[in-house]
């Protein structure tokens, strides 16, 4: 279990208030000034010692992401965007950040954005997060007040600019390329790459996309150290991670842990434990609804980082536990999640926009046993058919829960199949 | 140059090759929906998916890849098979499969790949999804049902003709394509996107249920509609032309056509000119060959040549001209060619080319348009100017009329002294073609067409001097014409001092007798009153008026005959039909006529007719090439009047005769002027 000293985000419950004042008492803005004096090529080191992954979904170390943002302009400038669009079901930890901690993004703007030479950043903020874009803008006029933004920030010299540009509520416009048209003002449609954002990104200016709890926990790495932080949790794995447990628990809450900690061990510990117990846990979708959902046997033993979930044939996603007990339809469950990745698919290309619907449909006649055997392999070819043919990861996160159902739960689709054979002959 | 493996065959490509065209050297097809040559990549329709190493373990989309060193492709594995069975699949799902009355049906492509790619049956058992018609004018019908969302309509309008009014509203399956409010689509390349919709979901609303393209007879020809020379295919059925597509020509008309080329063909069948007529007592009644002939030769006995008069119409081909010129030069009469009273002159061929080329466009970097709408006068060209523009490598100012021509330019003001300030450099515009590489200008007719047009086209001729439009092989002079005959026929030296005004009044004080009009519609016949006016042509229309005797001629798709386009590029049109009733190649009639006035024409054939035409004008000889001409001393100088320019198309749907007699374009007409709002189209008045 995390110890309170290597909490990064001391405020996630909200007990105190998120603006300037209460925010300097818990360390944000804690010689700034310093850190960006240490200069681009000692914080991006420092980034890649603490072994940070992307806290988005993806895992991808997040030093290296921006040593891919040009050294030097070729005239244009650069940017640094900030996924704030949360919307993966499940998930609501940056809600949380921007809520009561939107300083630690903030700061983490100003020293991510110096990392990669960027003049601006802007902050792509969910649609339905009112509140929390009211907070956050009230927080960027502070510090704009306080000289720690703007022009010569926190007296280092460095003009800095954070944005805050609020969507319109497509899940789409999380996926980064998508979320770059969207804040040029287009139809929220992934892009082709490459070219990737880091050539062609914003404006067509060199850009990198970072999840909100990527950049809230730079600051702190870099005051106490890449070591700190690449000394908790597992190699390659490492740090603190924000969990949203969610679904039949106890207690439903969003801690943060330390990476690697065991799926039993997170449950019982911080959500009061599985609703009647641990033996009355059916599966687990462990990242986010887009990841393989993994049975109870799996989840005995399994540990929450990226690799040990991708080990299991599933993924860390944005840690969103969503848990499921024995009177969970499991077969309704996936295919509501069926429902939300057609409704949210953007249509551009062809496996995605044509796939999701097909098997969404086949899904509803699932759930009522409506169906042959030998379409659950056809369901699982069509799914194989989206995966990976794609221009985004829309079309995989839609397969993969069906997938995920069919692999661990089949037997129960058959037998609803066979049931409903049984009941309607009979009748 | 990187070199790659395509299926064990290496290629070694170009840079900013993509795999796809990679492939395509290499001579492997790749099927694809979204991609086009001459469009933005999309990448959307996943069927170009290849399996490519190294790489991410999954397939690539070759259109949008770039070609690199070492790279290795696979296109004809199994897994690649079952790529493209499963796109092909999706795709098919909500396509309703009504090829049978599907006007693409026979021409399409996903049929056609279908039959390769597919997989011959269907797993899907599902609602299939209806979508509403879309209203997006008279040119093109919508069954949106059966559109697979490749965007290629969408990235046209976008792109080429620069209207962006096409765009995909909701997502995912509930994707449409619409114009927006469902407006008419108002370009004038319209029709285009018909020809890029790889489905039957945009097909030619006039078309509609006319044929199968395997009935129709395809013929290669050459569009007179303007003086761009569009290569077009005119496909026939029996004597009937039923529409009109455009070819591949890069050097003119890359592959687009204007809508009135393409939909205009329906005028080729109504108020045509089937029989010879005379006038008799005040009325026009039907007469023969013999009657109308035998009143002709009458009229003519006796008169000597400055008695009598020619005019030469805008359609008219090199062929039917020669043989005019010929038989009134016999008579000694005097023929012009300007009917809109253009000023430009004869005498220096490079003072009435578009002497950088059409193709010379892509290479411009400053063009200065003078009293000239490109969009109504040429729409491709004007589209090869905006491709050119979007390249942000060539500044485009205009003098003339603030008017939209699809993409933005310098407007400069509406007054030929603008001309003058340039020349001195007063003027910004001076220092941007001074600046500039290979800096042009363009002459509309606007500015031939005026009193002080002489000095106009000095004042061009200065500033091209000046400002270095003519160095080398370079020569940014430009004229464009509105006119398919008009440059063949100042090449034949068609023009009088006194142009067609002079005609006109001198038949207005008796002077002139007789007035022979070969297709000219275009100016008021009104005028001609006083003299004998003979009128052969295709379409009974302005001409016809005032006509004393009626001699029907054929129309562009009836004919073989010789064109030269605006640049000077000679090209020759097939015939696709035959005419109408009694009506004959204009030619013909010559030859026939001469006879009874005694002055027989030298040839029989149309053999014979080339081969006299090509040994007095041997430019007519050279095919398909933009010539070169000298440079040389035109215009006269003086002073310009500050007036602003009459453009010289106020109507683009009714030019010539052929298109005020379709019916296509008086819909066209009616749409852009907004008409089309008031019939309901998008359902919501009830």
């Amino acid at each position: 279990m995390l110890a309170d000293k290597d909490r990064i985000f001391t405020n996630l419950y909200g007990f105190e208030s998120p603006f300037l004042d209460a925010a300097k008492k818990r360390g944000d803005w804690d010689g700034t000034k310093d850190i960006l004096a240490r200069g681009v090529d000692s914080i991006v080191s420092e980034m890649k010692e603490s072994g940070l992954r992307g806290r988005g979904g993806a895992g991808f170390p997040t030093g290296l992401k921006w040593s891919f943002m040009p050294k030097e302009s070729d005239g244009r400038p650069s940017y640094l965007v900030v996924n704030a669009d949360e919307g993966e079901p499940g998930t609501c930890k940056d809600r949380e950040i921007m809520r009561h901690d939107p300083h630690k993004l903030i700061e983490g703007c100003l020293i991510a954005g110096f990392g990669m030479r960027a003049i601006a950043a802007y902050i792509y903020i969910r649609g339905e997060f009112v509140h929390e874009a009211n907070v956050l803008e009230q927080a960027i006029e502070e510090a704009n007040a306080a000289g720690l933004l703007g022009k010569n920030a926190c007296g280092s010299g460095y003009d800095f600019n954070v944005y805050v540009h609020r969507g319109a509520g497509a899940y789409i416009c999380g996926e980064e390329t998508a979320l770059i048209e969207s804040l040029e003002g287009k139809k929220g449609q992934p892009r082709l790459k490459p070219p990737f954002p880091a050539n062609v990104g914003v404006f067509g200016c060199p850009t990198t996309v970072n999840n909100v709890e990527s950049i809230a926990v730079v600051p702190t790495i870099l005051r106490r150290g890449g070591a700190w932080f690449a000394g908790l949790g597992r190699e390659n794995n490492t740090g603190t991670k924000l969990f949203c447990i969610s679904g039949h628990v106890n207690r439903p809450c969003n801690v943060e842990e330390e990476m690697g900690i065991p799926l039993k061990e997170l449950i019982e510990t911080h959500a009061g434990g599985v609703r009647g117990g641990w033996d009355n846990l059916l599966a687990i979708i462990p990242g986010g609804s887009s990841v393989h959902m993994i049975p109870k046997s799996v989840c005995d033993t399994v540990l929450m980082d990226f690799d040990s979930l991708r080990a299991e044939g599933t993924g860390l996603g944005t840690a969103a536990v969503i848990v499921m007990d024995k009177s969970t339809d499991l077969v309704r469950a996936i295919t509501r999640l069926s429902a939300f990745y057609k409704h949210e698919s953007c249509g551009q290309c062809t496996p995605c926009r044509e796939g999701t619907g097909w098997m969404w449909r086949v899904m509803e006649r699932l759930t009522k046993g409506e169906a042959e055997i030998e379409e659950i392999d056809m369901l699982l070819d069509v799914t194989k058919q989206i995966e990976g043919h794609t221009i985004c990861a829309l079309g995989d996160a839609a397969a993969w829960p069906v997938q995920g159902l069919f692999r661990h739960f089949r037997p129960e689709v058959e037998r609803r199949i066979l049931e409903y054979k049984k009941q309607h002959n009979a009748a | 140059m990187p070199t790659l493996t395509i299926d064990g065959i290496e290629v070694e490509v170009e840079n900013g090759t993509t795999v796809l065209q990679a492939c395509e050297q290499a001579g492997i097809e790749i099927p694809r929906f979204c991609y086009h040559e001459r469009l933005s990549i999309a990448g959307n329709c996943r069927m170009c998916l290849v399996e490519v190493s190294p790489g991410p373990p999954k397939p690539a989309a070759s259109c949008a890849l770039p070609a690199s060193d070492g790279m290795e492709v696979k296109t004809n594995t199994e897994k690649v098979k079952k790529f493209r069975e499963g796109v092909m699949e999706f795709l098919l799902i909500n396509h309703p499969l009504d090829c049978p009355i599907c006007d693409q049906g026979g021409e399409c492509d996903l049929q056609d790949q279908s039959m390769a790619y597919g997989i011959g049956n269907n797993r899907y058992e599902e609602k299939r999804r209806i979508v509403k018609e879309k209203y997006m004018g008279p040119l093109i019908r919508t069954i949106m049902t059966r559109c697979i969302h490749c965007t290629r309509c969408v990235r046209f309008a976008d792109e080429i003709a620069g209207v962006p009014s096409l765009g995909a509203i909701g997502r995912g399956e509930n994707t449409q394509i619409t114009t927006y409010n469902e407006q008419a689509f108002a370009s004038e390349l319209s029709g285009n996107v018909v020809d890029l919709c790889p489905v039957g979901a945009l097909t030619s609303k006039p078309y509609t249920f006319k044929a199968r393209p395997w009935e129709l007879k395809n013929t290669e020809t050459i569009d007179v509609h303007d003086a761009l020379g569009s290569n077009i295919r005119v496909d026939a059925r029996g004597r009937a032309v039923m529409r009109a597509l455009p070819r591949i020509h890069e050097d003119v008309n890359e592959e687009w056509i204007s809508d009135k080329t393409r939909h205009a063909v329906d005028g080729l069948s109504k108020n045509r000119l089937d029989r010879p007529y005379v006038k008799k007592k005040g009325k026009l009644v039907e007469a023969t060959w013999n009657e109308a002939f035998a009143l002709i030769a009458k009229k003519i006995e006796g008169l000597n040549g400055d008695q009598i008069a020619g005019l030469v119409g805008d359609l008219c081909d090199t062929e039917s001209m020669y043989a005019f010129k010929t038989l009134m030069n016999s008579l000694g009469g005097k023929i012009d060619c300007r009917q809109d009273g253009s000023k430009v002159g004869a005498k220096h061929r490079a003072g009435y080319l578009f002497n950088t080329g059409v193709s010379g466009i892509d290479q411009a970097d400053a063009c200065l348009l003078i009293g000239s709408n490109p969009r109504h006068e040429s729409p491709v060209l004007n589209a090869r100017l905006r491709q050119r523009w979007l390249t942000r490598k060539c500044k485009i100012a205009n003098v003339g009329p603030d008017i939209d021509i699809s993409y933005k330019v310098d407007q400069l003001g509406d007054s030929a002294k603008i001309l003058q300030d340039i020349l001195d450099g007063k003027n910004d515009f001076a220092e941007v073609l001074n600046s500039a590489k290979k800096p042009m200008l363009i002459l509309g007719q606007g500015a031939l067409n005026r009193e002080d047009s002489p000095q106009i086209i000095k004042l061009a001729h200065d500033i091209a001097e000046k400002y270095g439009l003519i160095k080398g092989v370079w020569n940014g002079f430009n004229v464009l014409h509105t006119a398919a005959s008009r440059v063949a026929a100042l090449d034949m030296g068609l023009v009088t001092d006194t142009g067609v005004e002079g005609i006109l009044a001198g038949v207005e004080s008796s002077d002139i007798k007789v007035v022979y009009n070969l297709g000219a519609d275009e100016l008021d016949t009104r005028r001609l009153k006083k003299a004998f006016v003979i009128y052969q042509g295709s379409h009974g229309d302005a001409g016809v008026k005032n006509a004393d005797v009626i001699l029907p001629g054929v129309a562009y798709t009836e004919k073989p005959g010789t064109y030269l386009n605006t640049e000077g590029r000679v090209q020759i049109a097939q015939r696709a039909i035959f005419g109408p009733g009694e009506a004959r190649e204009d030619w013909t009639i010559f030859r026939a006529l001469s006879e009874l006035l005694g002055k027989t024409l030298n040839f029989d054939t149309v053999a014979e007719l080339r081969k006299a035409m090509t040994t007095q004008y041997p430019q007519f000889a050279i095919i398909d090439q933009k010539p070169a001409a000298n440079w040389a001393d035109i215009g006269v100088a003086g002073k310009v009047s500050k007036e602003g320019f009459r453009l010289a198309i106020s109507d683009f749907y009714g030019t010539n005769p052929i298109a005020r007699s379709s019916e296509t374009m008086d819909e066209c007409r009616a749409a852009m002027n907004g008409a089309d709002q008031a019939q309901g189209a998008t359902g919501t008045n009830g």
